[in-house]
């Protein structure tokens, strides 16, 4: 394995030529049983080692899809506020606001088999059976214009499917790109002949209050004249509407459906609570929020969007992510 | 007396206004008091009165003062806080241990409640006898005490594309160093029987909550260093860290640090699960991503001052204080600026750096009252001199989400306060 760390090589070297003292074993545990470790041994390789016998068709994907994840995943799979998308974003992954889907992305298709039956639904994991797996993975498939609508995915016909990005990754290369470079003497005096503030965070004036609200508010005016003037974004947000078909959608599905059907009996999304929360927290703190950092001084800067709808999808009322930035990073 | 009754500090606001007068009055302090200072020449109830017996908290919460200094969440940056993070607030703290309680938390379907009762490990795979441990049977093997940084892969993640996050606890707050009790990954693999090449073997880690949150190590890391660890900083491991049994996978990043460890799957090759395909890869400029990016490079930050903590004196001395860690090993030596990367004085470490721990530094220096661009860049015992934003972007542009090490630039202005920015 090349890209594994020298030292770390090195080390496990020592550790394999001590093997035999570690021979001797304490005789602590028991066997696992053939049953347990068939319960627990869910993981599906890309060679698809590990998937179960079973099948699922695109239509049959389409209704356990609506029903077990669109609230979050959107109908058409395009995802849903900071939910993630599936469906769409081939060609993208070099633009400035890449779409990372399981048609644009994802490498192997044993992946999203493998997510959906350990983990999903969100909140009711391992409740779905391998034929719905199938199923719901046909539909994701279909969703991203990679099948057509009478595709039927099986254990047998796993392998065939291409996923477009499976020559889009590279293993860790920094040892050969970075370290090179890096490890060097670093330069201590006269290392630049002018230093100029380049970008200031309170431009986009998106973090979190930790003070605490009230009370000093007026001192805040002062400071803000001082503030420099707001720049535009130099990216934009993504943009994603949830009213019109993608454009990705496939043609079939247009002509058979207008628009996006409403949420069929889609289960109440455990985050409930959160939600309220937030609410109620925008809400309380139109009037007193002060920021971290003095906002600007122009219109845009000091325009108070406090209890207008956020552009963002689902940003919070108080604040309003306008960076490429902001993208979430993580998955949810 | 003076305001105790305030549960927090000072706000920045509150030092903004009266930053005059305190200025003026540390001015004068080093020549002559103005006045005799009451918390001197008053009896202070403190001084006439009782304070709480023992047992007043069975478990102690640090005091009402310092109600502050809590871990933050971001929440525009996710759905949901069942799968979020939320950060440590690096800010305020000193030292290298993270206390439990405001070491950040990152979750993928929440934080689960087993007890050690119903807790089992699996040790299956390409192994001589596939094992159950139980909690009890852990506790049995030898272990081990080290000291190690777990940091998100997406530390500083948000700050790719520009200056976006004011506060060196959203910024670089993905991050704790605890001192862990554990027992070796690899006595339980010997325990289990490993035969034959342990080259190109991979271990499938995953956990008992809902996302089993998958991963795929090398075998040779997990005979190397990686910990089943069930304590941390002398008492069982939070909740909110995977009490009872954490995998600690030292210098690498820790969504590999698999929490609630239910399974250890000895395998011949990577699983290639969603947490090392779709997430945790990172897209360089021309759209291919890199996968398998395990280590933490060399990384620094300033913790004070910083936009959460603002000078609050006057001209004079002052100790500016960071962290610093590696992946590859211990940290070396610290670099500050005071000028946004023209001159560079180096650091003092608190100690000398240990192997995937944060170290301490200190520049004890002096305060002139104007305008600081601080940097700070760390240096590990490989030579890894910790990069600038804009090397970074050259190489992989600002779509790669994770692995961002960049140098972080303070703007300290001569209120004191400080802002989150980029310099050329």
């Amino acid at each position: 394995m090349s890209k594994f760390p020298k030292l770390l090589t090195a080390t496990a070297a020592l550790t394999l030529a001590a093997a035999p003292a570690f021979a001797d074993t304490f005789g602590l545990g028991r066997v696992a049983l053939p049953e347990e470790i068939t319960a627990w041994d869910l993981d599906v390789s890309p060679d698809g080692t590990g998937l179960p016998v079973g099948s699922g068709n695109v239509m049959d994907g389409d209704d356990l899809f609506q029903e077990n994840c669109a609230v979050c995943h959107g109908v058409f799979a395009e995802g849903s506020g900071n939910w993630p998308e599936l469906a769409g974003g081939v060609g993208t992954l070099a633009d400035d606001d890449p779409v990372k889907t399981v048609g644009s992305y994802w490498p192997h298709l044993s992946t999203a088999w493998d997510y959906v039956n350990r983990s999903m639904p969100f909140g009711n994991a391992q409740s779905l059976n391998p034929d719905e797996v199938y199923a719901i993975v046909a539909y994701m498939l279909y969703s991203n214009d990679l099948v057509d609508d009478d595709f039927t995915l099986s254990n047998e016909n796993f392998l065939d499917v291409a996923m477009p990005n499976a020559d889009g990754f590279i293993v860790d290369d920094r040892e050969a790109t970075e370290y090179p470079i890096w490890r060097a003497e670093p330069c201590m005096e006269n290392c630049k002949d002018t230093v100029e503030i380049t970008m200031r965070a309170r431009v986009l004036d998106v973090t979190p209050e930790t003070d605490t609200p009230a009370a000093q508010t007026e001192t805040v005016t002062a400071a803000a004249a001082e503030a420099p003037p707001r720049r535009q974004p130099r990216h934009r947000p993504r943009r994603r509407s949830r009213r019109s078909i993608p454009r990705w959608w496939p043609r079939a599905r247009r002509s058979s459906r207008n628009a996006p059907p409403a949420i069929r009996s889609a289960k109440a999304p455990r985050t409930a609570p959160a939600r309220i929360s937030t609410a109620s927290l925008a809400g309380s703190s139109a009037a007193s929020r002060i920021s971290v950092i003095p906002r600007g001084s122009t219109p845009c800067a000091t325009k108070d969007v406090s209890g207008t709808k956020p552009a963002w999808p689902n940003s919070s009322p108080r604040r309003r992510p306008i960076s490429r930035a902001t993208r979430c990073p993580f998955p949810v | 007396m003076t305001d105790s009754s305030n549960p927090t500090k000072p706000s920045r606001r509150a030092f903004l206004s009266g930053a005059a007068a305190t200025g003026a009055a540390l001015a004068a302090s080093s020549a002559a008091a103005q006045s005799p200072d009451p918390l001197i020449t008053e009896v202070q109830p403190w001084a006439s009165g009782l304070g709480d017996g023992v047992d007043a908290a069975p478990y102690g919460l640090p005091i009402r003062h310092e109600a502050d200094v809590i871990r933050r969440n971001v929440e525009w940056l996710t759905a949901d806080t069942i799968s979020s993070i939320n950060f440590t607030p690096i800010h305020a703290l000193d030292g290298t241990i993270t206390p439990q309680g405001c070491a950040f938390e990152r979750h993928h379907s929440g934080a689960i409640d087993m007890t050690k009762g119903d807790y089992r490990l699996m040790i299956n795979g390409l192994v001589d006898r596939p094992l159950i441990f139980t909690f009890a049977d852990l506790e049995r093997f030898p272990r081990e005490n080290h000291v190690y940084f777990c940091e998100c892969a997406a530390n500083t993640g948000m700050e790719w594309a520009g200056a976006q996050l004011n506060g060196a606890q959203f910024t670089h707050g993905m991050i704790h160093n605890m001192e862990y009790t554990g027992v070796p990954l690899r006595t339980l693999l010997n325990e289990a029987g490993l035969s034959g090449d342990v080259a190109g073997k991979w271990v499938y880690v995953e956990g008992h909550d809902a996302s089993s949150n998958g991963r795929s190590i090398p075998l040779e890391k997990a005979l190397d260093d990686c910990l089943v660890a069930f304590s941390a900083n002398g008492e069982a491991l939070r909740k909110e860290h995977g009490y009872p049994v954490r995998l600690v996978v030292p210098g690498w990043e820790g969504n590999m640090w698999v929490k609630w460890l239910r399974r250890v799957e000895v395998m011949d090759g990577p699983v290639e699960s969603r947490e090392e395909t779709s997430k945790y890869t990172d897209t360089l400029a021309d759209g291919t991503s890199r996968k398998w990016t395990w280590v933490m490079d060399a990384k620094s930050i300033i913790t004070s001052p910083s936009p959460q903590m603002p000078i609050k004196h006057g001209p004079g001395p002052m100790v500016i204080s960071g962290l610093a860690w590696s992946g590859h090993g211990a940290i070396t030596r610290v670099d500050v600026s005071k000028d946004g990367g023209k001159t560079w004085q180096t650091a003092r470490l608190a100690k000398p750096g240990e192997k995937m721990a944060l170290t301490r530094f200190y520049l004890d220096t002096e305060w002139d009252g104007g305008d600081m661009l601080l940097q700070s860049r760390a240096i590990d015992e490989t030579g890894y001199v910790q990069p600038t934003k804009a090397q970074l972007r050259e190489i992989r542009g600002e779509n790669s989400i994770y692995h961002n090490n960049c140098i972080q630039t303070w703007h300290v202005m001569p209120t004191g306060e400080a802002e989150n920015v980029e310099v050329s």
